[in-house]
């Protein structure tokens, strides 16, 4: 049981680092900034399974905050490519 | 009134995030309730008697066992086409016309249209959602506009207007 | 017996982040890309805090992570919808395969 939750939080940890990849990799910026969304989008789910593996549940907590800033990084970058200012 | 709506909203939140019903918990988010409705408020919610309504509500549970079924074939769709050696696509952004008025009804209509197959919202400009779509069915307006806003639209104006 | 429904949700979101996560390497271009990895790992995450929320049971960890739903679910779709108007308005165009473009004559 506790060994199949780790083997579960490998995975959702292996799939973090296939967002990486596209991350480095990718040819353009728009494409690299698809993958930073992506990736705060899987931490979370990496912290929710940490969260039953320790019983605690600030763990969570770091996870909402986790999620909005990740929404606003997300919301920063997509004004940039825009070409706007950030007061508009 | 809404500052009394964005209040009791606030703090129902703030009770379910700490979730600890003692006095110096409720007096912390009354504080931060009242800070929050204070400068916020005036964004939101033109007309606070919606609230009082029974059956948004009943509309609005219906609404929600569509979308989590629209969800689930959304996701089986997409494993489909990224699965499939060859790769099914044929994108293409289509312009759809909407009835809905308000401002948070186009919100909530967009975000159901990201989450539903193969539809992605990219802009809207007055009364046209911009919706990027990544197998193009067919090309008459008419037959579009019914199978991306069909399901919803009906749904959230009973929800919202 | 819980703990067996909570393991069945996190094992389901987890197939789907990998479906969304084949989709970012696989598709060819920004906004297929987008498009898959959006929903794939938005439902993905949705099923994991789910099975969180099973586990806990009715406590303030189980209320929390039911809390977390809809936060992740709006952050993750408006943030979407900026990235795939930010890409489209920084000139990235159309992949070779797309048939239809309304959006370019509004834009003008």
């Amino acid at each position: 049981m506790s060994d199949y939750l780790n083997i579960l939080l490998y995975v959702q940890i292996g799939l973090s680092v296939i967002c990486l990849y596209r991350i480095i990799r990718g040819p353009t910026i728009p494409d690299r900034m698809v993958g930073v969304d992506i990736f705060g989008i899987l931490v979370v789910g990496v912290c929710a399974i940490i969260s039953i593996q320790t019983e605690r549940s600030f763990i969570l907590d770091i996870g909402i905050a986790w999620i909005i800033l990740s929404f606003i990084g997300t919301l920063t970058l997509a004004k940039y490519l825009t070409g706007k200012k950030l007061n508009e | 009134m809404r500052y009394v709506a964005v209040f009791i909203l606030s703090l129902i939140f703030w009770l379910l995030l700490t979730f600890r019903f003692t006095v110096p918990n409720l007096i912390v988010g009354s504080v931060a309730a009242v800070i929050c409705s204070a400068i916020f408020a005036r964004y939101y919610f033109h007309n606070v008697y919606k609230f009082l309504q029974p059956h948004r509500y009943f509309w609005f549970i219906i609404y929600l066992f569509i979308f989590v079924w629209e969800c689930i074939k959304a996701n089986f769709d997409v494993a489909y086409r990224v699965l499939h050696p060859a790769m099914p696509i044929r994108p293409g952004i289509v312009k759809v016309k909407t009835t809905l008025k308000s401002d948070f009804a186009k919100m909530l209509l967009a975000n159901s249209i990201t989450m539903t197959p193969g539809t992605i919202s990219v802009d809207i400009i007055d009364d046209n959602l911009f919706i990027h779509w990544i197998y193009i069915r067919s090309e008459d307006p008419e037959v579009y506009t019914g199978m991306i806003t069909g399901a919803f639209e009906k749904y959230i104006k009973r929800i919202i207007e | 017996m819980n703990n067996m429904i909570s393991l069945i949700f996190i094992t389901i979101g987890i197939t789907f982040n990998l479906l969304g996560c084949i989709g970012i390497i696989r598709l060819p271009d920004t906004y297929n890309r987008l498009q898959a990895a959006t929903k794939c790992v938005t439902l993905g995450c949705c099923s994991i805090l789910l099975g969180v929320c099973f586990h806990f049971g009715f406590s303030d960890a189980g209320i929390k992570a039911l809390v977390a739903i809809p936060i992740l679910f709006f952050a993750s779709t408006v943030g979407a919808h900026a990235l795939i108007r930010g890409t489209y308005h920084f000139g990235i165009k159309l992949g070779e395969r797309s048939i239809k473009d309304d959006y370019k004559e509004a834009v003008k």
